[in-house]
């Protein structure tokens, strides 16, 4: 089983060379510290940077300079700065490669719901619903199952979407999935992860084909 | 030209109570600290406010909320701030959260004369009730209108006295499109500078956009999230 860096060091084999990514806070953030090194992406922030940077020095953090996160980040050699509109412009214009989100729940359709649960605070969708509907490459880093042990890969999402079927693929602590017209195709296995685990762990439709590998990470 | 006013009172001329009022910034960056404690100041109140987000208990746009001086706020994302929740969830606060890319975009575009446009972003979830769908090239888009305000009040880091505004890293954010879309857009800025001064080829909001323009002073620039690495760190 991974753990939330097993997560995002798996997604980090996803990014291919020249690709600029969009990553969302929480476990997407970590992708950034496992991309190869062979391998050149830029990371484009929706507040308004391309080749955000790694936090900066303790004393050198600027408050002009954050990410979406609001955290301080650094600016990288080459990186440019631009206004919302034009992010939005990058991320509706499909000019980004990759967007790498979180999520509450995902559908085998491709739908996820992030942003709302009903009765609770809603804190607002922010570029969520923006990201989702444009990107075609979107991959979903969740744990398999939510704090009280229930499936997060469902037939029907039960809490209010932020995009319809619009999902690419789910990388887990316990798998690799891809959305397919049949439900949730299963790639690969976490480390001492067994199938069974897994197809006791998914709610919404198991695709599962031969033999399925171990991840490598 | 000029645009230059005295100070943050002559700039916040003819605002009143119940007036849609844009604000620029995202989180705390960016946000026009000056104007916002002079509303306070000021009392203003029922005030419908544009922006991404509706800052922290004690700082930002969250003063004019302690002051229960905003009836309505159209925001992207609200977390970070708790009397904003007990307002939302009492009922004495309106709220109507959109994408942020079509927030940006509505203000765009109210400034540039665009009255509504077609996006992808919503389609299929609670945003999208009630609007307009139209495919384009087989996929579905909502019918989204444009935004503009009473007064626009943006933040830069150096302006002129014709409005040519330049902003400093990710202060960007929201500052042009709200600048072009006040029917008054009001520039603090860090530093003003003598026309000239400002390579034209490097103004980020030109002047056209901006009706007043005053340097502002105290600046506090609040960090929300001090994230730093030691140098050990790689």
């Amino acid at each position: 089983m991974l753990d939330k860096n097993g997560i995002a060091q798996r997604i980090a084999q996803e990014m291919k060379d020249g690709w600029y990514v969009n990553l969302g806070i929480g476990i997407p953030t970590l992708v950034a510290n496992y991309i190869p090194e062979d391998v050149n992406v830029v990371f484009q922030s929706e507040n308004g940077i391309l080749g955000m940077g790694p936090f900066p020095y303790d004393g050198e953090e600027d408050a002009d300079l954050i990410n979406a996160g609001k955290q301080t980040i650094t600016a990288l050699p080459g990186a440019c700065i631009f206004d919302s509109a034009t992010s939005f412009a990058m991320i509706r214009g499909q000019h980004i490669q990759m967007t790498v989100l979180g999520a509450m729940e995902v559908s085998d359709n491709g739908d996820i719901a992030n942003w709302k649960i009903p009765g609770r605070m809603v804190k607002g969708m922010g570029g969520a619903m923006d990201l989702v509907a444009s990107a075609d490459n979107i991959i979903v880093a969740m744990m398999h199952t939510n704090k009280k042990g229930h499936s997060k890969l469902l037939r029907q999402c039960s809490l209010p979407l932020t995009g319809v079927s619009c999902v690419k693929r789910v990388v887990t602590n316990l798998a690799v999935l891809d959305i397919t017209d049949l439900g949730f195709k299963l790639i690969e296995r976490a480390p001492g992860v067994s199938v069974d685990e897994i197809k006791n762990s998914t709610e919404g439709r198991l695709i599962i084909e031969g033999e399925i590998p171990e991840m490598k990470i | 030209m000029n645009k230059h006013v005295k100070g943050v009172s002559e700039a916040l001329a003819g605002l009143e109570s119940g007036m849609t009022i844009m604000l620029g910034g995202f989180g705390l960056c960016g946000i026009p600290e000056n104007c916002i404690n002079k509303m306070v100041e000021l009392g203003v109140n029922n005030l419908t406010c544009i922006s991404n987000n509706a800052g922290v208990d004690d700082f930002g746009l969250g003063l004019l909320l302690q002051k229960h001086q905003i009836k309505k706020m159209i925001s992207s994302y609200v977390g970070e701030n708790d009397e904003f929740e007990r307002q939302m969830l009492s009922g004495e606060l309106e709220v109507d959260l959109i994408p942020q890319g079509s927030l940006a975009a509505r203000c765009y575009m109210g400034g540039a004369g665009v009255p509504a446009f077609f996006t992808p972003a919503g389609y299929g979830t609670e945003v999208g009730e009630g609007k307009e769908v139209r495919y384009f090239n087989g996929k579905p888009h909502l019918l989204e209108s444009a935004l503009t305000a009473d007064y626009a009040i943006v933040k830069a880091w150096k302006g002129d006295r014709f409005g040519n505004l330049v902003y400093k890293g990710t202060a960007r954010n929201f500052n042009p499109a709200m600048a072009m879309a006040g029917k008054i857009t009001i520039a603090e800025v860090e530093e003003l500078v003598e026309p000239g001064e400002l390579d034209p080829n490097f103004i980020h909001t030109p002047g056209i956009f901006v009706q007043r323009i005053f340097q502002g002073d105290k600046y506090e620039k609040r960090i929300e999230q001090r994230t730093v690495r030691t140098k050990s760190e790689s």
